[in-house]
């Protein structure tokens, strides 16, 4: 696979405070890709350094091959869609699609079918003539859309583009983009702070921490396989447990959690530190009931509260050790048909081998 | 969260007990006072200029022309009013060649001495007229410069750049940012980005400020009068011949001007519409 954006040792410095610390991405030709983050962590100030907005403080920057890292926007093959889509004003939907073309030599007759096609293709024909603040929000980000992708460049850039959506919209141009993308072929590059749209969209998830980058990979390996506590912490929830290993041997370790022996399967943290944590996803535990026959390890504990979310019930568990952990259980029968444990009731919690995930000492 | 607290701490006004009908007749018979007061002097200064008698005083006596006849034979009041809009068209332009650069880079860049820059550039329109011309006329004088109506456009631009840099300046840190940046990333270069994207959405700041100065120019007096040579301008023609009294002559340039005004702010108008637009 080849490399379309290389990046090579990147850091930003504003004054004292270091932006990005000293990234190296390769953003493969064709993937979905996207920098994930809360605010301030760096990702916003990566995608306008390869959008040619800011200039990096050291390292270099090649778009397809070529240095750019000090190229203005305009000598680059990439178009970004702006987080306020940034549609001129005072231009029609066409003439903001043309605008790109013209500049590049594009005119007349050649340019309008461009534009039509391109607004076809966000399903928008016969918008050509329309006022950006004649559209609603969703129009006005599938023109922007159009405009970055009607000069067929080799990367789109896109910068929290569902963040000023209302929740319901959002989830269906989440689907839409990603289906975008794999009709057009052209590498995408996502930022965005919300996980659930980084785990929909993206072929690829690189998430960062305070400027530099906490793991890169797919959302399957991000979710299942996460590289360390802040990983397990931003992608979904996890519940954190102390722990010191007890015995190791046959791709199991033996664990010691408050006063619980647990067994896990044994993978080395990263950094190869030693293990002082252990992370499990709510709902990969369960509430034992008497009939059912018993997992590898189980937690006895208490019910603190029940919180109802419709689609599923979460238990808050005090466990023995007296830490509090949330389990989370698909409402398959509807709650009015559950006989599930109420506040004060004795639970136990069972947990598979394989779903206790491995983290060094620190937090 | 100051702006929170003190919404917070605000008391609730009582309700009025007044009805609602006498109150918005209070409100409307206030306008209407407010308005006359307004329009009032304008109304009758544009019916005198009609009226057939040399003294400005009730009843009218009968409907004439004659005052704008004399007005167009009186070569020094049409040489005034030739000189009146040379002012101030140049004065506009100057200010706008100037302003608008300067709005721009007080916007986009930081550089050192920059709040000393701004407050510079916004220093002339607090100071009193009479100072500026003073202080313009030892200079030119110093300069050994002679006085004609291009020290005059030099004293008025210097005063009126104000406007210009204000106006502008606020309108561009209204323009988010990212519509420059669409601009470059769509492939246009600073040049193409300022005419397409940046120009268009600064157009009325730019309309507006310059009407107002080309306005403001058209009758100032103070700076005018220590830094005109032989030339009169249109209001210092009508300052002197008011030694004599207001002529129903005046009242006639005066009619003409408002008529001017008004075809100035129907063209500004039409020039900053928006199609489809609403500002």
């Amino acid at each position: 696979m080849a490399a379309i954006i290389e990046l090579d040792s990147i850091s930003k410095h504003y004054g004292p405070v270091v932006g990005v610390n000293h990234v190296d991405l390769a953003v493969e030709d064709g993937e979905f890709l996207t920098l994930l983050g809360p605010s301030g962590c760096g990702k916003s100030t990566l995608l306008r350094m390869i959008g040619g907005f800011e200039v990096p403080t050291a390292g270099t920057i090649r778009i397809a091959g070529a240095d750019v890292t000090a190229a203005p926007p305009q000598q680059r093959d990439v178009n970004m869609m702006f987080q306020d889509y940034a549609l001129f004003p005072h231009m029609t939907v066409g003439k903001n699609i043309t605008y790109g073309l013209e500049r590049k030599g594009i005119k007349g007759t050649a340019a309008r079918d461009k534009a039509e096609a391109a607004l076809e293709l966000v399903g928008l024909s016969g918008m050509f003539e329309r006022h950006p603040h004649q559209l609603s929000g969703g129009q006005r980000q599938r023109v922007a859309l159009a405009r970055a992708v009607v000069r067929e460049p080799k990367v789109i850039l896109l910068d929290e583009p569902l963040s000023a959506l209302d929740a319901k919209l959002r989830e269906q141009m989440q689907v839409e983009l990603k289906h975008m993308h794999e009709k057009l072929g052209i590498t995408f590059l996502m930022v965005t702070h919300d996980q659930t749209e980084a785990l929909v969209m993206s072929d690829r998830v690189v998430v960062m921490e305070a400027g530099e980058i906490a793991q890169d990979g797919t959302p399957e390996d991000l979710y299942e396989r996460p590289a360390t506590p802040y990983v397990a912490n931003f992608i979904g929830t996890t519940n954190f447990l102390s722990a010191r290993v007890v015995a190791r041997g046959a791709g199991l370790v033996t664990l010691e959690a408050g006063n619980q022996k647990l067994k896990a399967t044994d993978v080395m943290p990263l950094g190869g530190q030693a293990i002082g944590q252990i992370g499990i996803r709510p709902e990969k535990m369960q509430i034992l009931k008497d009939t059912e026959c018993r997992p590898a390890n189980v937690l006895p504990g208490t019910v603190v509260e029940t919180i109802y979310q419709g689609l599923a019930l979460r238990t808050v568990v005090r466990i023995s050790s007296g830490e509090e952990v949330l389990v989370d259980e698909m409402l398959r029968q509807g709650m009015l048909h559950s006989d599930h444990p109420r506040a004060g009731d004795p639970v136990a919690l069972g947990v598979e081998p394989h779903n206790i995930l491995l983290f060094g000492a620190e937090r | 969260m100051a702006d929170i607290a003190l919404t917070r701490s605000k008391p609730r006004k009582p309700p009025l007990s007044i009805p609602k009908g006498a109150a918005d007749g209070a409100f409307i018979t206030y306008a209407s006072l407010l308005l006359a007061f307004l329009y009032m002097p304008v109304a009758i200064l544009i019916i005198f200029s009609f009226n057939d008698s040399r003294v400005l005083a009730w009843p009218l006596s009968g409907f004439t022309l004659d005052w704008y006849r004399t007005l167009f034979a009186n070569a020094d009041l049409l040489e005034a009013v030739g000189n009146s809009f040379y002012v101030a068209t140049l004065s506009t332009a100057l200010a706008l060649c100037i302003g608008i650069p300067a709005a721009m880079a007080l916007h986009r860049f930081a550089f050192p001495g920059k709040a000393l820059f701004r407050r510079l550039l916004l220093l002339p329109i607090a100071l009193p007229g009479i100072v500026t011309g003073i202080s313009m006329l030892n200079f030119f004088n110093l300069m050994g410069f002679n006085l004609n109506l291009h020290t005059v456009v030099l004293g008025h631009a210097t005063a009126l750049l104000a406007v210009v840099v204000i106006q502008v300046f606020a309108r561009l840190q209204r323009l988010p940012r990212s519509l420059e940046e669409a601009s470059s990333d769509l492939g246009a270069n600073a040049l193409a980005t300022f005419w397409y994207v940046t120009l268009p959405n600064i157009k009325t700041a730019i309309v507006g400020s310059g009407l107002l100065v080309f306005v403001l120019s058209f009758d100032e007096i103070p700076v005018t009068f220590f830094l005109t040579g032989r030339d009169n301008t249109l209001p210092m023609y009508i300052y002197s011949t008011m030694r004599r009294g207001v002529t129903p002559e005046i009242n006639a340039v005066g009619t003409l001007l408002i008529l001017f005004s008004v075809v100035l702010i129907l063209l500004a108008a039409f020039l900053t519409r928006a199609p489809g637009r609403k500002r």
